[in-house]
């Protein structure tokens, strides 16, 4: 992500600091992940320390401080889901892509994440990628589902 | 369109609007709500809007995109009016029938009707449909015939008129003795009287004084503030507008997740049609009020629901919680007085202020009016979004409403109140909801989540996961929670599989009193709640898993083991087919056995094994049979007249 984008970024919120969440939010959604560079140039910007930027960064959940595959798999864990077998759901994800929930594989391919809740509960268990939702699923269907990404 | 500068103008306005509707005029409206989203309404939506053009009907049908009606079980859900034909589970392929048979030709479509699982009748509308006969829909009602994207169609159902009655006829201390005596409380969690909240904020010294709406609706599995703020947005901003004109303030917050795009885009959608309608902004319907409204989006943080927490966020900071000494009503952020209220709080105000506080009163019980709205969730066979009146029992609402758990299996138990409430069994069924009824049974309201488990889940799984859930979002500034929960979660984990000792329940019994003591913030309090609360009802799970390493649920991974009952197994091989380990040992005509050294216990061929075999078994607490010898395992078939 270039510099001058991250500060149109910094400028559509009228550079204040208050707005620190807000601005990390914007490139996290345009970038996918929060490149070191950017940070910087929001803390020099914002005239925020830098501490505190890691802080909000680490924080929340919607950041992430390293790059992210090309397809993003979420799997709901929220209660309905639980209930209705999402756990066996995620060990296949994991099995058959090989990575945990947080992790991205080395052809960054594949990002997964659990999520907790995404409001389809009665489609659960839902496994969600790259925002299309992939309801009622069951363990065995996974790899049939994933086999359409490349 | 120009700015409405009177409330003269505002009925001149809503009449020309309603005057333009012609009520007759046929209406497809399509519930385009995040679970008749997922379940691909989208699709039926454009090949509706398509198939209008192709059949040359743009002028003579209007197509609408609503918000979500709740019964998301059934989506996508598509009425026709004005007669309010109901059909669900809507496909693009149906389409083309839909608009040529029923919009044209007036006819019913049979099979996409609703057919009652009782007396297998088929219901033809809405209303007549059990899982919405028995409720009360006062402030979710709407979501079903409007636009969220339009406010015309808000004023059309007579939108911000509570407002214009504020503006013109009451003072502000007026509007707080009404909201006072409706004891409207909040529908967010604690069940805090919205009136009194207001009166603290009223009086607190300051100039500057804010107005929020909680829409970081974290408990996983509740998503009814989601379907409000986007199915009637603009009922939120009118409450919200109230509530600042009682309160004193002139700036207000909605801090809404990430995670709800929809609910963003709408919610902003209507704040921008309200500025320029002049609802919103300098001067309010020429009453001298101003008031703006400013989205703030959350970043993935459950702890931000909490009151403290979710003010330091929208300062820009970590959302951590503070001391509450003096309540946020009084020193909020940056230390000014701030009201916050959840979602659906903010959507009862207008109707409190348009009908008046009697009429709200005659809803609810003793202490808890009004109506709730609940997501009925889990092991449910209508899953969806119910609004009921206060006091309905929980056996109402599960089976009434929720028409009872499918598969014919056995009720267990109902988790209310997301991570911070706990779970009721099947004795405390008559239980009236209300605020003090479900705390006193040890769970909470909270936002309205209902999770219904049925026998095949393990309570002690269920306090795990609440633990391994609140392990993950405790900020990590108050000891007890930090490393209180991530303790009690360790012992929990051990326990399913089946490393539970001797002591490990007292052990997490102290653990959750020094939790509930002496943490900082509701979170940390309430955490060992759905410990707690399975552990008074359900006692003997938890020592069947300690003592006898049994699972009586048969749930819990590392205490179960799958096995093919010999007795039963037909050798038809779809278990074999379908593992994904190659678990099974199989063969033509020979006896299938689960490899017990290779099975990862997904349960596949639990789940695959046809029923009428039924021969895949679960098993917990005794040792797995030794496979059967080899020249045992040959199926002899005598023909057809033994199958």
């Amino acid at each position: 992500m270039d510099k001058e984008r991250v500060d149109q970024i910094i400028d559509k919120h009228d550079c204040e600091a208050s707005s620190l969440i807000q601005i990390l939010l914007d490139i996290q959604s345009e970038n996918h992940w929060l490149p070191k560079e950017a940070l910087e140039r929001v803390a020099e910007r914002l005239q925020v320390p830098m501490t505190r930027v890691q802080h909000i960064a680490t924080f929340y959940k919607a950041f992430s401080l390293v790059p992210k595959g090309r397809h993003e798999i979420h799997i709901c864990m929220g209660t309905a889901c639980h209930v209705r077998g999402a756990q066996r759901v995620l060990d296949a994800v994991q099995d058959l892509t090989g990575i945990k929930p947080g992790e991205t594989d080395l052809d960054l391919k594949f990002s997964l994440e659990t999520v907790n809740c995404l409001g389809c509960c009665a489609l659960g268990p839902v496994m969600e990628i790259d925002g299309k939702t992939h309801g009622k699923m069951a363990p065995a269907e996974v790899a049939n589902v994933l086999k359409n990404y490349e | 369109m120009a700015r409405i500068n009177s409330i003269t103008e505002l009925e001149e306005v809503r009449k020309s609007i309603l005057s333009s509707r012609d009520s007759k005029k046929p209406c497809i409206t399509i519930c385009s709500g995040s679970g008749c989203h997922a379940s691909g309404s989208r699709e039926v939506a454009l090949s509706i809007e398509a198939e209008i053009v192709k059949q040359g009907l743009s002028d003579k049908v209007d197509v609408k995109k609503t918000g979500c009606h709740g019964f998301c079980e059934r989506g996508p859900i598509v009425v026709i009016h004005p007669e309010g034909i109901c059909y669900f589970q809507v496909k693009p392929g149906d389409v083309p029938e839909i608009v040529s048979q029923t919009v044209i030709e007036k006819k019913v479509i049979e099979r996409l009707l609703y057919t009652d699982p009782n007396t297998n009748e088929k219901i033809v509308y809405e209303s007549e449909i059990p899982f919405y006969k028995n409720q009360e829909r006062l402030v979710f009602g709407f979501n079903s015939s409007i636009d969220p994207k339009s406010i015309d169609d808000y004023l059309a159902i007579g939108g911000y008129s509570a407002l214009a009655k504020v503006l013109s006829q009451m003072s502000p201390e007026q509007v707080l003795e009404e909201v006072k005596r409706s004891n409207l409380r909040g529908r967010g969690g604690g069940g805090f009287p919205t009136g009194r909240k207001w009166g603290e904020s009223r009086n607190a010294p300051g100039d500057i004084k804010y107005v929020i709406v909680n829409a970081d609706e974290g408990d996983p599995g509740a998503y009814m503030d989601r379907s409000l703020l986007e199915g009637n947005p603009h009922s939120i901003l009118e409450g919200l507008t109230i509530g600042a004109y009682a309160v004193g303030s002139h700036e207000g917050y909605i801090y809404v997740r990430q995670e709800y795009p929809l609910a963003v885009e709408n919610v902003s959608i209507a704040i921008k049609q309200a500025e320029e309608y002049g609802l919103l902004g300098e001067n309010i319907l020429g009453s001298g009020f101003d008031f703006t409204v400013k989205v703030h989006q959350g970043a993935g943080a459950f702890v931000c629901g909490e009151s403290s927490a979710l003010m330091t966020a929208l300062e820009g900071k970590a959302g951590e919680p503070r001391p509450k000494y003096i309540h946020t009503a009084v020193k909020g952020v940056w230390d000014r007085p701030s009201v916050l209220n959840n979602v659906e709080t903010w959507a009862n105000v207008p109707l409190i202020i348009n009908k008046g506080s009697d009429w709200f009163t005659q809803f609810g019980t003793e202490r808890s009016k009004g109506t709730k709205i609940f997501s009925l969730v889990g092991k449910i066979t209508n899953t969806g979004l119910v609004e009921v009146p206060m006091g309905m029992s929980l056996r109402d609402i599960i089976y009434k409403i929720g028409g009872g758990i499918p598969g014919g299996k056995k009720f267990k138990a109902v988790q209310t109140g997301g991570p911070s409430g706990g779970c009721l069994p099947e004795e405390l069924l008559d239980l009236p909801v209300g605020f003090d009824e479900l705390t006193q049974a040890g769970s909470m309201m909270g936002s309205g989540g209902m999770i219904v488990m049925d026998e095949d889940t393990c309570m002690v799984d269920v306090a795990r996961y609440f633990l391994e859930f609140l392990t993950d979002e405790s900020c990590g500034k108050c000891v007890p929670c930090r490393e209180g929960i991530r303790q009690m979660l360790k012992i929990l984990t051990n326990i399913t599989k089946g490393k539970g000792k001797e002591g490990d329940i007292e052990l997490l019994e102290e653990l959750a009193e020094v939790a509930r003591e002496a943490s900082l913030c509701a979170l940390g309090r309430s955490a060992p709640n759905p410990f707690l609360s399975t552990l008074k009802y359900f006692r003997d799970e938890y020592e069947a898993h300690v003592k006898e390493k049994r699972c009586p649920a048969l749930s819990c991974k590392e205490l179960i083991a799958f096995y093919i009952d010999p007795a039963k197994c037909q050798a038809c091989g779809t278990c074999a087919r379908k593992c994904p380990s190659e678990a099974i040992i199989g063969g033509k005509n020979l006896i299938h056995m689960v490899d017990q050294t290779k099975c990862t216990k997904c349960g596949t061929c639990f789940e695959v094994c046809p029923p009428r075999f039924r021969a895949v078994k679960k098993i917990s607490g005794e040792p797995v049979p030794d496979p059967i010898p080899e020249e045992a395992r040959i199926i002899v078939r005598g023909g057809k007249k033994n199958e």
